[in-house]
């Protein structure tokens, strides 16, 4: 038994053309949801299954792949999505944004500003922003097709009822191109403005409910609001402990059972880079003692 | 100015004609026309199966008709068919301009919702977009409904059965429509918060001048809020006139019958 014989990039040719019609028709009606004949992958539904899909379908020889799980290179979802395409595509992998031509997340906008000429698959686990308020999905089919989205507002009226503001956090309902009402997938809503008049192609992929919608480069996308309570994206008020950053978006990372605590940005290649750009957080310097004494014995 | 409101209101707001709905044999419906007027308030009575809530379906086109048509004037003044209406005018027309108190409050009210949110949610389909002025007439409206502002933030499966009645009465008439349908109303209640209920009713539609259709099998219920009076039985109008003669001086044998089985109190 040699190496089992796949197809570049896992999926055979008709399905990944069936994929690429539907995302065409994606890219030509922003935030409209799109079916297609979701396929079985060899993973769990949940872990990214219609992402994987996309990046399957616009993969090809010369491209560079990143794949990033709530923003980190180097969580299980990312690498085993990283090798998969490594071993059925031999594409040519990077943890660099810059370098990437395509982008698979779960979860996080990479804090780097995406450009022309890239695309960013996002996984999806539920695409209807209206679910959890209108059960049917006939009924909100149709309420796409005549744009009637008061329910909507209900539920973020209902939020400040609560808790006084919006207090929806991630997967924060937006506007595409004035027209759809989209779920950008559950990313915080910290990153909705980058979403907007973005550079590059936004994919988006639901395996299990069979989606695809996209927005294509340069949209509009609008987070919904009241006038009097309008959007306001969160980040906890502190620097990254390890790189000083006072703008990305950080993880709460629990270090002993006595309250101790470190926050740090949440897109490890952001925080790395600027590590290795010589800035520094309150905790960050052993570490790159180390790398910096590695690097030292290695040119020496 | 006065002359305009009496012209306005010569002319029927909703128009029945020949209206039939059946089943394949079974005809649910036959044959009822009948017109209404702007601040007009009709009753259909009848027993089960008389097509009473098929009736009010057509009418409110939810269902479609097997034959003849319902025609309504919109607010621009002009009478259009509303089988010729798409599907975006017609919901838009269902949200704004008209309403519809279903008998049980849990279908015409979102349960897990606020009751400011589920006041506020016709105000938030046609575009209000703050907040403030939401809840401001979301807690004026419950005030006209005698339900008490400190609990606009619970949910109606909390409220009783008359609370959520009267918040689903609101839910509808927030938008000022000028055509209400009701589905038995009252069906349901205790005997005293019925009457509470009947009073609210006949208050808020003489002030906001409100056309009413009214499907009930109470005829006490007709005769409290109801102008007019039409007597259904198998899918058929037997009987129409104003309330009072109707129900003192029935004409057809059916209808003496239903009358004659009210307990007298």
């Amino acid at each position: 038994m040699n190496a089992p014989a796949y197809n570049f990039a896992y999926l055979d040719e008709q399905t990944k053309r069936m994929i690429r019609r539907a995302i065409l028709k994606a890219i030509a009606i922003p935030g409209y949801q799109v079916p297609f004949a979701s396929r079985e992958m060899p993973m769990p539904y949940g872990w990214g299954t219609g992402g994987v899909q996309v990046t399957a379908a616009i993969l090809g020889p010369d491209d560079k792949l990143k794949v990033i799980d709530q923003g980190s290179d180097d969580t299980t979802n990312a690498i085993s999505i990283r090798k998969f395409f490594a071993k059925t595509a031999g594409v040519a992998t990077t943890t660099a944004t810059e370098d990437a031509t395509v982008i698979q997340t779960r979860h996080r906008i990479p804090e780097t500003t995406l450009g022309a000429g890239q695309v960013l698959v996002y996984q999806v686990p539920i695409p209807e922003p209206l679910r959890y308020l209108e059960p049917r999905e006939t009924e909100t089919r149709r309420m796409h097709a005549l744009a009637e989205y008061g329910l909507m507002h209900v539920k973020l009226y209902e939020d400040i009822a609560r808790f006084g503001h919006i207090a929806t956090a991630y997967a924060y309902p937006v506007k595409v191109n004035a027209r759809y009402v989209m779920d950008p997938s559950p990313t915080p809503k910290f990153d909705n403005p980058k979403m907007d008049n973005c550079a590059a192609l936004q994919l988006f992929g639901a395996g299990r409910e069979k989606r695809i919608y996209a927005i294509p480069p340069y949209t509009q996308v609008v987070s919904l609001d009241f006038e009097d309570h309008p959007f306001e994206p969160y980040r906890y008020n502190a620097p990254c402990a390890l790189c000083g950053a006072d703008n990305s978006y950080l993880d709460e990372i629990v270090t002993d059972d006595k309250g101790g605590r470190m926050f740090v940005c949440s897109d490890t290649d952001f925080c790395e880079g600027r590590q290795a750009d010589g800035h520094h957080g309150s905790l960050s310097a052993a570490p790159y003692k180390e790398k910096a004494q590695q690097q030292e014995t290695s040119n020496g | 100015m006065a002359d305009q409101a009496l012209l306005e209101n010569d002319e029927p707001l909703l128009i029945a004609d020949g209206l039939s709905k059946s089943y394949g044999k079974i005809a649910a419906c036959r044959d009822v026309s009948f017109a209404l007027y702007p601040g007009e308030v009709l009753a259909i009575v009848g027993e089960s199966g008389s097509g009473k809530s098929t009736l009010l379906q057509l009418l409110s086109s939810q269902l479609a008709a097997s034959g003849g048509r319902v025609s309504y004037r919109m607010r621009d003044g002009i009478t259009r068919d509303l089988a010729t209406l798409g599907e975006a005018e017609r919901r838009f027309l269902f949200r704004t301009d008209w309403g519809f108190v279903h008998q049980d409050p849990a279908q015409g009210l979102r349960m897990a919702v606020s009751a400011g949110a589920n006041v506020g949610e016709r105000l938030m389909a046609v575009g209000w977009n703050h907040y403030g002025r939401i809840r401001d007439t979301a807690s004026d409206w419950l005030t006209r409904v005698e339900i008490d502002t400190a609990r606009i933030d619970d949910a109606p499966k909390t409220y009783s059965g008359g609370m959520r009645q009267r918040l689903q009465i609101a839910r509808n008439l927030v938008t000022e429509p000028r055509l209400v349908f009701m589905d038995e109303p009252t069906g349901g209640l205790d005997v005293s918060v019925q009457a509470r209920l009947l009073d609210l009713l006949r208050s808020l539609v003489a002030e906001l001048h409100l056309a009413v259709v009214i499907v009930t099998h109470d005829l006490a219920v007709a005769r409290l809020l109801s102008h007019r009076v039409m007597v259904m039985k198998g899918g058929r109008v037997i009987e129409t006139g104003l309330t009072d003669q109707v129900l003192d001086d029935p004409r057809e044998p059916y209808t003496q019958l239903l009358v004659s089985s009210i307990l007298p109190p």
